[in-house]
This record gives structure tokens, sequence and C-alpha cells, in this order.
């Protein structure tokens, strides 16, 4: 190595240092501006209406974003039905059962899959279940969210699962309680907390979905009466009005994106006390 | 004795009922994989590997190209990862190895936040905020003091290859942060202490001890990054103009292969043009695949060290 005075190496380290103070402010300044503009432009028009009414057209008052508002419950719900069970009976089998080539290649494939464009998740539900069915449907939405949250579910479960201290296992098993009892009643009750915090995260993620919605719910400017019909989402009228040239559906926009980040914050909010509280607990 | 059966059947039980939960990830990368192959066939077919060398894309005349939408993917995501790439790491290292732990801590939850906002409302603020912004600042900035060059040529349309990259940068970032910062925090603690015991600045302590340990882990997140960049849909859909045309001008309107595929697929007129669009995506699924593929790679043989050290 070059020796070098200890006052130029100071200097160097002091502007590593500072570079590295003015990465971080550039990196958190989008964030600030980001919220800055969405509560400002957002907050106006946020009222009852917004989540009573249905969008009007441009020019009319009083339009909201109920009917997405609904459409994204229902599709979660849905979603959620299939997606949880799922990920949470995965994850018990890999941490009771999960040694050897296949767990680990089910654990690669869950995060492999987890990194698939959304877009592919909605082409897929497309020629699955809108071709057969031939229609768009709020069906095949929940079915693409299902889709995209399994995985998040299933690597979420399996680390709270995991640190369920094994003598605790061991202590249910040897009172003579099989092992699928002890799975359910005593690994996967004692690690509930967490479980509840993975699955929180993953409806979050799914709340504000869009690529896979496309074409499969499709939206809807109405209220949908069946689960075989386009149904609307609150990202996917997020995404039809900021494209349109309107200002009245911008507004629209501005308020369906607050009120999307406050559901999202909420829960990851709750996610994270829930967390907390266990851990203090 | 007859207990014993019971419970041994109701073991035997659980365990294939969560084996059949657990195999169905396996099954359902095989289906979506399997999928997107038979339906991209009639294009596969019909163009061969003319489809990703020709840019002609013409719903009307039935023929059907990607060159241009490869080139817009390609290029967005890539300058976005050279952008985001130093500024993640930047700020992965202030978070690990000079804030104090409440300032991380907090740096930290900021960038989660980031990283937690849905794409469409990037997309929103994109295209009703930044890109006016870019349009009626920034770009005529670049016009008249970068003009020369071949990248700043052309009108300031706001909506360009340029916005789509900003964007981009600003959402791979807090990916790319978070998982270089719990790479970061696997190096051990005495190989830094080492280093600091022999005299290390700050910086050399990073350079020395820190930057080599992390190395192939922060590779992995920033392929990771990538990953995220070329799949991402609605933002750069919002902002990057949809236009499919191959220009060395950042300022110019381009298309990516999310985005044709958002547009266009729930109105496909043909099954050829649907077939194309399947194409398109089963080039980006195969291309995200590998990319997954080499990231997890990377990160797995990363905490798996760390593991074993640990143990």
């Amino acid at each position: 190595m070059i020796l070098r005075s200890i006052i130029a190496r100071r200097a160097v380290s002091a502007g590593a240092t500072l570079l590295m103070g003015l990465a971080t402010l550039l990196v958190l300044l989008p964030l600030g501006i980001i919220f800055y503009h969405i509560i400002r432009m957002g907050i106006g028009s946020i009222n009852m209406g917004f989540f009573t009414n249905i969008p009007q057209p441009p020019g009319e008052p009083g339009g909201g974003m109920a009917n997405g508002l609904a459409g994204s419950a229902v599709m979660i719900g849905m979603a959620s039905l299939v997606g949880v069970p799922v990920g949470i009976f995965g994850a018990i089998y890999l941490t009771e059962y999960g040694i050897g080539r296949l767990a680990t290649a089910i654990r690669f494939c869950a995060d492999v899959l987890s990194g698939i464009p959304s877009i592919i998740t909605g082409m897929v539900a497309y020629s699955l279940l809108v071709v057969p069915l031939k229609g768009f449907s709020a069906l095949a939405g929940s079915f693409a969210l299902a889709l995209i949250m399994i995985p998040i579910v299933l690597r979420t479960t399996e680390e709270q699962l995991k640190m369920v201290p094994v003598s605790l296992r061991e202590a249910s098993l040897a009172l003579g309680v099989p092992l699928w009892r002890t799975s359910l009643k005593v690994t996967l009750r004692s690690a509930l907390t967490g479980v509840i915090t993975g699955i929180l995260l993953a409806v979050a993620r799914v709340a504000g979905e869009t690529a896979p919605l496309l074409f499969t719910a499709l939206g809807n400017q109405f209220w949908s009466k069946k689960l075989t019909e386009p149904m609307a989402a609150l990202p996917l009228q997020i995404f039809n009005f900021a494209i349109s040239p309107y200002e009245d559906w911008h507004r629209l926009a501005w308020a369906g994106a607050l009120v999307l980040v406050v559901l999202m914050f909420g829960l990851s909010l709750a996610a994270r006390w829930l967390g907390s509280s266990r851990r203090t607990g | 004795m007859d207990t014993t059966t019971t419970r041994k059947n109701g073991d035997w039980l659980f365990r294939a009922i969560t084996l059949l939960f657990a195999f169905s990830i396996i099954v359902i990368l095989v289906i979506m994989t399997g999928e997107m192959v038979v339906e991209s066939m009639p294009s596969l077919r019909k163009f061969g590997w003319g489809f990703i060398s020709g840019s002609d894309w013409d719903a009307v005349q039935g023929s059907f190209a990607a060159l241009p939408y490869l080139y817009g993917s390609v290029v967005s995501s890539i300058l976005a990862i050279l952008l985001a790439t130093p500024l993640s790491v930047g700020t992965a290292l202030f978070i690990t190895e000079l804030a104090p732990h409440k300032v991380g801590a907090v740096t930290a939850s900021l960038v989660e936040l980031l990283a937690a906002i849905p794409s469409v409302i990037y997309g929103l603020w994109g295209i009703l905020v930044m890109t006016p912004w870019l349009q009626s600042t920034v770009e005529p900035f670049l016009i008249d003091h970068f003009g020369f060059l071949p990248f700043f040529r052309g009108a300031p349309y706001g909506v360009s290859m340029l916005a789509a990259v900003c964007i981009l940068m600003i959402m791979i970032i807090p990916i790319i942060t978070s998982i270089t910062k719990e790479v970061l925090l696997a190096v051990p603690q005495s190989q830094k202490e080492a280093a600091v015991a022999l005299g290390a600045t700050r910086w050399e302590m990073i350079r020395i001890a820190v930057l080599p340990y992390g190395r192939s882990g922060i590779l992995g997140a920033v392929i990771l990054g990538l990953g995220r960049a070329i799949g991402e849909t609605m933002a750069v859909t919002m902002v990057i103009g949809n236009t499919p045309q191959i220009s060395l001008s950042l300022l110019s309107p381009a298309y990516t292969m999310p985005s044709v595929i958002a547009n266009e697929f729930a109105e496909t007129t043909t099954k050829l043009h649907a077939s194309s669009l399947m194409e398109i995506g089963l080039i980006l699924l195969v291309v995200t695949l590998v990319i997954n593929f080499l990231a997890r790679l990377l990160l797995w043989s990363v905490t798996r060290r760390w593991k074993g050290g640990v143990a």
C-alpha cells in the first residue's frame, strides 16, 4: 500500500462521509416531495361523497371512488381466502418437514415467484380465467392477486414459525400430542401475531397492485353486481383518472392516492405495532 | 393401539396436505411459464427470431416485431440502475456505518416507506408533477447546455425516456438500499475493528473491511433491482410517452415491454396480436427469471455464509 499523509487520508475519509450523507438526502428527498404533493392535492377532494359516490363524468361535481374502494376490498378479501391458507400451510410444511432438496426448491421458487413482474401474473390469469369464462371478471382479478400473495405469505410465515423455540414443540410432542396438533395449536399459535403481521403486509402489498388487474378485473365505472362482471378497483381508478386529460378526474386520482397511501401505511403500522407488542409482551 | 393408528393417520394426512400447499408454489411457477410459452406459440412460429430484431408493430397489417420495446426496457432499466446503485450503496453505508443508531433506524424505516408506495402512485406523481417540471425546467436546460450531445437532442416533451429513468431510479433505490443494508449488517464486527485497530480512517475501514465482504451481496441487490426495473409497469407506462421508436436522445418518448402489454393487451383484435403480446410477456418472464435466479443465488450464498459463521 502506498503511504499517504494522514491529513490527505482524513480528507478523503471526510469527503466520502459527506458523499454518503448527501446520497441519503438525495434518496429521501423524493419521499418528502411525493408526500407533500399527495397530501396537498388529495386532501381537498376528500369528503363524505368520496366514500359514498361513484365517479362522475368530468365537469360534474361530487364524484367519488366508492365502487373502487368496495371492489378493492372484495377482490383483496377473495384473494386472501386463497392466498392466506395456501401460504400458511405451505410454510408449516417448510418448517416442520422442510429439510432436503424439495424444500429448498420450494423456498427458491417462492423467492423467484415474488420477483416475477405482476403484469405477467395478470396475463396468466387472463388466459386461465378470462378467456374460458368469456369475459373480464372480479374472479380473475382476485385470482391474479392471490397468486401474488401466496409466496409473500409463505415466506413471512415461515420466518415467524422458525422463531418458535424447538423446546416448545418438544414439550408438546412429549405430552403425546400428535405432530399435526402441535403444529396448529402450539407452533402456529405462538407465532400467531407474527403470522398476522405477515398477512397484513401481504394485503398492503396487493392493495396497491394495478398491473395484474388491467386485463382481469378491467375496472368498472359503475357498481358491479356479480363476481363474473368487470369490477372497479382503487388503483385502477387512480391510473385511469391520472392519464385522463380532465382536471376533475386528476383531483379524484390524488384523493384516491391519499386514501390508498393512508390505508397502506395504516396496515403496515398495525403490522409493526403487532410485531413490537409481541416482542415486549 | 387404535389411537396410535389414528394419530399416525392424522400426521400422515397433515403432512400430505401441507406438502400439497407448499408444492403448489412449484406448480404455479411451472403453469405460469407453460401458459406463457403455449400462448406465445403462434407468434413464435410466425415471426421466429425476426420478432426481436425487427421494429415493425402494426396490428392492422398483422406484422409484429418487438425491438423498440426491448430497447426501451433495457436502456431505461440500465440507466436507472447506474444512477441508483451509488446512491443506494451510499445510503446503506450511511445507515449501517455512519449514522448514530437512532438516525440510522429512522432513515431505514423511511426507505422502507418509499418501497411500500404503490407503483401507480409513483406514476400519478410522475405524470402530473414530475414530467411537467422536466418539460418546463430540466429538459430546456439540457438542450441549451448539452444539446451538442446526441443524448439531449430534440424538443422537450416531458414524457420521455428521461422521465422513465428518473421514476425508475426513485422506485428501485429503496429496494437496493434495504437489501444492501442487510448485507452490510452481516459483515462481522471483528473485521471492521481489525481495520480500525490498524489505523484505518472510516472510509478506509469501509473500503478494506466492509465493501469486499459485502461485494457479492451488493451485486445481488443490484441485480434484484434490475429485475424490478425491467418488470416495472404502471409508473413507466404513465411517463415514458408510449412511442415505439429507437432514439439515442433521452428526451424523446419511448416504449417498454410491460408498457405495451399494459396498453394493448385488453384490446387485442386478432389472435396474432394477443400472441405477440404474450411473446413479449414471455421474453420479460425469461429475463426476470434469469435475473432473479442469479440474484437469489448471490444473496443466498451471502446469508448462508453469514449464518454458518454465527452458528
